[in-house]
C-alpha cells in the first residue's frame, strides 16, 4: 500500500499487474467451474447411443469472458469507484453514477436507435437482424429506465394513479398499435397473466406480509376457486357473477379449515403443513375422478358475460359483437377479461388498504410483530389468524374462478406447488406488506418469463435448438438472488403507518419483523 | 371478599415437572394500592404474574379478581386474552414486548383492539366507511395521545416503536397496557435497565396512573428506590413461598427478608430461623 502512495507510475504498473493476475485467477476458477458444464456435453447419436460432445471453443469463450470481466473490474471500475468516493468525501455531493449514465443526449440516441433500427434490420441477413433486434431491445430498455429515472420524483409521488391510468389505457393502446387480432397476445399473455399474479400475490400478502403466517399452499385456494366455478357452472348452469362470490366464500371456508389445525404451529412447521394442504387439494382433484374428471380436467367451462347482458358465446343471440354490429373476434372477450381482472385486483388492493386501517388489519400486523404481546392486550389470536387465512383465501378463490372462466379449462396441472412458490417469491421479492412493490415484482417476474417467449429470434444466433423459455427458472433464480442481495427486504421494504398524529413517516424495514409463522 | 380487595390469590401453586416454582402462595391486593412483589432472583415472581395474567395455568389455587362494579372473575379459568378483555387486567413484560415495526401511536391503537372491533361492526361496517367507526377511531387516537402525553412520548408518536430508547420503550409499554383500560395493571420489573433519573420519572408516571385512572398496580421490582418509594404494600417471595407481607417499612426491617437478600453466616442460621419463627405469627 505504501509504495502505491509514493509513486504514481509505479502504482499504475502495479494495478495493471494485479489486474492481470486476478484475471488469470478468475480464468482458472471459470475453467474449473465450467469445464464439465460447458466443455463437455452428453448427446445421443444417430444410433441412440450416448456420446460425449466436446465444446472447447465455447468453454474458451466463457473463460475469456470471465477473465476480461475481472480485468476490467480491477483495472478500471474499482479505481473509478474509489476516486469517485474520494471526490465525494472531499467535495460533498457528486453526480451519482445513475445520473451520469442517464444523460439526455444518450437517451436521445437510444430513442433514435429504438425507432430507426427495425428499418435497418429489414435489409440484413437473419443473423444480422437478430443482433439488430438485441441492440434495439437494449435501447428500448435503456430509454424506459431513463424515463423512470428522469421523472423519478413525479412517478414516485403519483405512482398509484399513473399505474391505474396506464392499465386502463393499456388494451386500447395495444389494439391501436397491433390491431384487434395482434393485440391478443399483449392483452392476454402479458396483461391478464400478470394481473392474475398481482391479484394472487396481493391475496397472499394478507397472510404472509401482514399476518406473518408463512403459507406455502396458497395455490390450493386458487384451485378451490377454479374448480368451484368450473363444477358449479357445469352442473347447475350458474352464471359467472353468481359463482364469483361463491367461489370466494368457498375458498375462504377452506382457508378456515386449513387455519384450524395449524393455529398452534409457527414458522417452519406451519410452512410444511400448508405445503401439505396444497398438495392434498391437488391430489384430491387428481384422484376424485367421478367429480373432477381427474387429470383430464374439466373443459368447456362457461365464459364470463358482461353482467349477463352481453355474452361472448359465438352462438348466443346476445353476443357482444353482434349486439354492437362489430366484426367477430376473440379480442373483445380478452379485453373484457383484462378489465375484469383489473377490477378484481383493484378490489383486492382497496380492501387490503382499508383493512390495514381497521382494527383487524392492525391486529394482523401486531401478530406478525409479537404474538404474546397481542394476547396480553386482549386480542383473540385464534380468530385473528383465521380471518387472515380466510381473507387471503377468498381473494385466491376470486382469482381462481376468473382463471377458470378465462382458460375455459381447469386441470390439476395448473395448481402444482411451483405456482405457490412463484406467488410467494413475488410477495417476498416485492417486499412483504407493500402493494406497489408486489405489483412491480409480479410484472417483472411474470412479464419477464413471458418476454422469454418473444426471444425466438435468438435462434438465428444460437442455433435452432436454442429455446429461451428453458432459461425461465434460471433467470428467475438469478433475479431473486440479485434482488435479495441488493434489497434484502424486497423492492419496497419500508412500511406505511396506518395512523399518524402529526406526520406520516415511513417505517424503515429494519424495524418490522417477518413474523414467526 | 369485600370490594376493597381487587385481587385475591389463594393457595396458588405452580409445578413445572419436579420443580415447585410456587408453593401455596396467598396474598391480597387492595383497590387503588400499589402492591409490590419482591424477592431474590428465581423466587417465582414472574411465574406468579404469568399465572395471574393467564400465560400459565396454575397447578392449584384460586385467583379472584374483583371489579369496581362488583363483578368477579376467576382468572385461573380464563384464557389469557380474555383476562385482559373482560377481567381488565393488563400487563407488561420483563423483556419489553413492543410491536417494533409499528409506530408508537399504532402500538397504542392495537391496545384498543376490542373496543374498535365493536365500533367497526367486526370490520364489516368499518369497511363500508360508516361514520360510527370514524368517530371511534378518532376517540381512540385521543385516548392514545392522552397516555402519550402522560408517558412523555407525544413527540415520538409517529416514530417506529423499535426506534425508541430503552427507557422510552418501557414507558410506551406501560402506556400501551393502560390503553386497554385496565382495573389492575401488572408491571414486570418496570425499572429494570433504567438510570436513576428515569426511575424517578417512572415513579411519577406510576403515581400519575393511579391518581388519574384509579387503576390498582401490582409490580415486580428489584429497584428498591422504586419499591420503597411508591408502594403501599410489599409482598416478599422466596423459593416460591411468601416470607413477608406488609408495609414497606415493615418489610424493610423484617429479619427474614434481610436474610433472604443478604444471607446470614452459617452459625447465625439457627439463630435467625428461631427468631424468624417467633416473628412469623406477627407478620400474618
Amino acid at each position: 500500500m505504501a509504495n502505491t502512495m509514493s509513486n504514481q507510475d509505479n502504482a499504475a504498473g502495479n494495478l495493471t499487474a494485479r489486474a492481470f493476475r486476478e484475471a488469470f485467477y478468475a480464468g482458472v476458477i471459470a475453467l474449473g467451474l465450467f469445464v464439465l458444464f460447458i466443455g463437455l456435453k452428453t448427446d445421443q447419436n444417430i444410433h441412440n447411443e450416448l456420446v460425449l460432445v466436446q465444446r472447447w471453443g465455447l468453454l474458451a469463450i466463457f473463460v475469456i469472458l470471465a477473465m476480461i470481466g475481472r480485468f476490467v473490474m480491477v483495472a478500471y471500475i474499482q479505481p473509478m469507484m474509489a476516486s469517485r468516493k474520494a471526490i465525494q468525501a472531499a467535495e460533498g455531493e457528486a453526480d451519482s453514477i445513475a445520473s451520469s449514465f442517464f444523460r439526455l443526449p444518450f437517451v436521445a440516441i437510444a430513442l433514435v436507435l429504438a425507432v430507426a433500427l427495425p428499418f435497418l434490420g429489414a435489409s440484413l441477413s437473419p443473423t444480422g437482424a437478430a443482433y439488430v433486434t438485441i441492440l434495439r431491445g437494449a435501447a428500448i430498455i435503456y430509454v424506459l429506465a431513463a424515463v423512470f429515472y428522469l421523472f423519478r420524483p413525479f412517478i414516485q409521488a403519483h405512482f398509484a394513479k399513473l399505474a391505474i391510468v396506464a392499465l386502463l389505457l393499456y388494451p386500447i393502446v395495444m389494439v391501436a398499435i397491433f390491431g384487434a387480432q395482434g393485440s391478443l397476445k399483449w392483452v392476454d399473455n402479458f396483461g391478464i397473466q400478470i394481473l392474475i399474479y398481482v391479484m394472487l400475490a396481493w391475496g397472499l400478502n394478507i397472510v404472509v406480509g401482514l399476518a406473518g403466517l408463512l403459507d406455502l399452499g396458497y395455490v390450493a385456494f386458487y384451485a378451490v376457486g377454479a374448480y368451484s366455478y368450473a363444477l358449479l357452472s357445469d352442473k347447475f348452469g350458474l352464471s359467472f357473477w353468481i359463482l364469483l362470490p361463491m367461489a370466494g366464500i368457498l375458498a375462504a371456508f377452506w382457508g378456515m379449515i386449513l387455519g384450524f389445525p395449524v393455529l398452534r404451529l409457527r414458522g417452519d412447521y406451519l410452512a410444511i403443513v400448508t405445503l401439505a394442504f396444497g398438495e392434498i387439494i391437488r391430489l384430491v382433484l387428481l384422484n376424485w375422478t367421478e367429480v373432477t374428471k381427474g387429470s383430464a380436467g374439466i373443459s368447456g367451462v362457461a365464459k364470463a358475460s358482461v353482467f349477463g347482458i352481453w355474452s361472448f358465446d359465438v352462438s348466443a343471440p346476445n353476443n357482444f359483437a353482434k349486439a354492437f354490429g362489430l366484426p367477430m373476434s376473440s379480442a373483445y372477450y380478452k379485453i373484457f377479461l383484462f378489465y375484469l381482472i383489473l377490477a378484481l385486483a383493484l378490489l383486492t388492493a382497496f380492501v387490503t388498504i382499508r383493512l390495514r386501517r381497521m382494527p383487524i388489519g392492525r391486529a394482523w400486523e401486531a401478530l406478525r410483530e409479537d404474538e404474546i404481546a397481542c394476547r396480553s392486550l386482549g386480542i383473540n389470536t385464534v380468530t385473528t389468524k383465521l380471518t387472515a387465512f380466510a381473507t387471503g383465501a377468498m381473494f385466491g378463490g376470486f382469482a381462481g374462478s376468473f382463471f377458470a372462466a378465462r382458460q375455459g379449462f381447469v386441470s390439476p396441472e395448473s395448481f402444482v406447488f411451483l405456482e405457490s412458490a412463484v406467488i410467494l417469491a413475488i410477495v417476498v421479492l416485492g417486499g412483504m406488506g407493500s402493494l406497489v412493490g408486489i405489483a412491480i415484482a409480479a410484472a417483472v417476474m411474470v412479464g419477464g418469463t413471458e418476454i422469454l417467449r418473444e426471444l425466438e429470434f435468438l435462434k438465428n444466433i444460437f442455433g435452432e435448438d436454442f429455446t429461451p423459455e428453458l432459461y425461465r427458472m434460471l433467470l428467475f433464480g438469478i433475479a431473486m438472488v440479485v434482488v435479495m442481495v441488493w434489497k434484502p427486504r424486497g423492492f419496497v421494504g419500508s412500511r406505511e403507518p396506518t395512523a399518524f398524529l402529526r406526520e406520516r413517516k415511513v417505517v424503515s424495514g429494519s424495524f418490522t419483523k417477518e413474523g414467526h409463522g | 371478599m369485600n370490594n376493597d380487595t381487587i385481587l385475591k390469590v389463594e393457595h396458588l401453586s405452580m409445578r413445572f415437572g419436579g420443580l415447585m416454582a410456587i408453593n401455596d402462595f396467598s396474598f391480597e391486593a387492595k383497590r387503588g394500592d400499589i402492591t409490590a412483589l419482591i424477592g431474590p432472583n428465581g423466587a417465582g415472581k414472574t411465574t406468579v404474574f404469568n399465572c395471574i395474567t393467564g400465560f400459565y395455568k396454575p397447578t392449584m389455587g384460586m385467583i379472584t379478581l374483583n371489579q369496581k362494579s362488583g363483578k368477579q372473575y376467576l382468572l385461573e379459568r380464563l384464557p389469557d386474552f380474555e383476562i385482559t378483555k373482560y377481567a381488565k387486567v393488563a400487563r407488561t413484560f420483563q423483556n419489553i414486548r413492543l410491536f417494533s415495526g409499528l409506530t408508537v401511536l399504532e402500538n397504542l391503537l392495537v391496545a384498543q383492539h376490542n373496543k374498535l372491533m365493536l365500533a367497526s361492526g367486526f370490520t364489516i361496517l368499518g369497511l363500508l366507511g360508516l361514520p360510527g367507526y370514524k368517530k371511534a377511531a378518532k376517540e381512540a387516537i385521543e385516548l392514545a395521545s392522552f397516555w402519550l402525553e402522560k408517558a412523555d412520548l407525544i413527540d415520538r408518536a409517529d416514530d417506529p416503536a423499535g426506534d425508541l430508547s430503552y427507557g422510552a420503550q418501557r414507558r410506551l409499554e406501560i402506556a400501551r397496557a393502560m390503553c386497554t383500560g385496565p382495573e389492575l395493571l401488572c408491571l414486570d420489573e418496570p425499572a429494570a435497565g433504567l438510570n436513576p433519573r428515569e426511575s424517578l420519572a417512572l415513579n411519577e408516571l406510576l403515581r400519575g396512573i393511579r391518581a388519574d385512572s384509579g387503576t390498582s398496580l401490582l409490580l415486580i421490582e428489584h429497584d428498591m428506590s422504586v419499591v420503597m418509594e411508591i408502594s403501599d404494600h410489599v409482598v416478599v417471595l422466596e423459593y416460591g413461598q411468601k416470607i413477608s407481607d406488609g408495609t414497606p417499612e415493615h418489610v424493610k426491617n423484617d429479619p427474614k427478608v434481610i436474610a433472604a437478600y443478604l444471607g446470614v453466616e452459617d452459625d447465625e442460621v439457627e439463630e435467625v430461623i428461631s427468631e424468624v419463627e417467633s416473628l412469623d405469627g406477627g407478620v400474618n
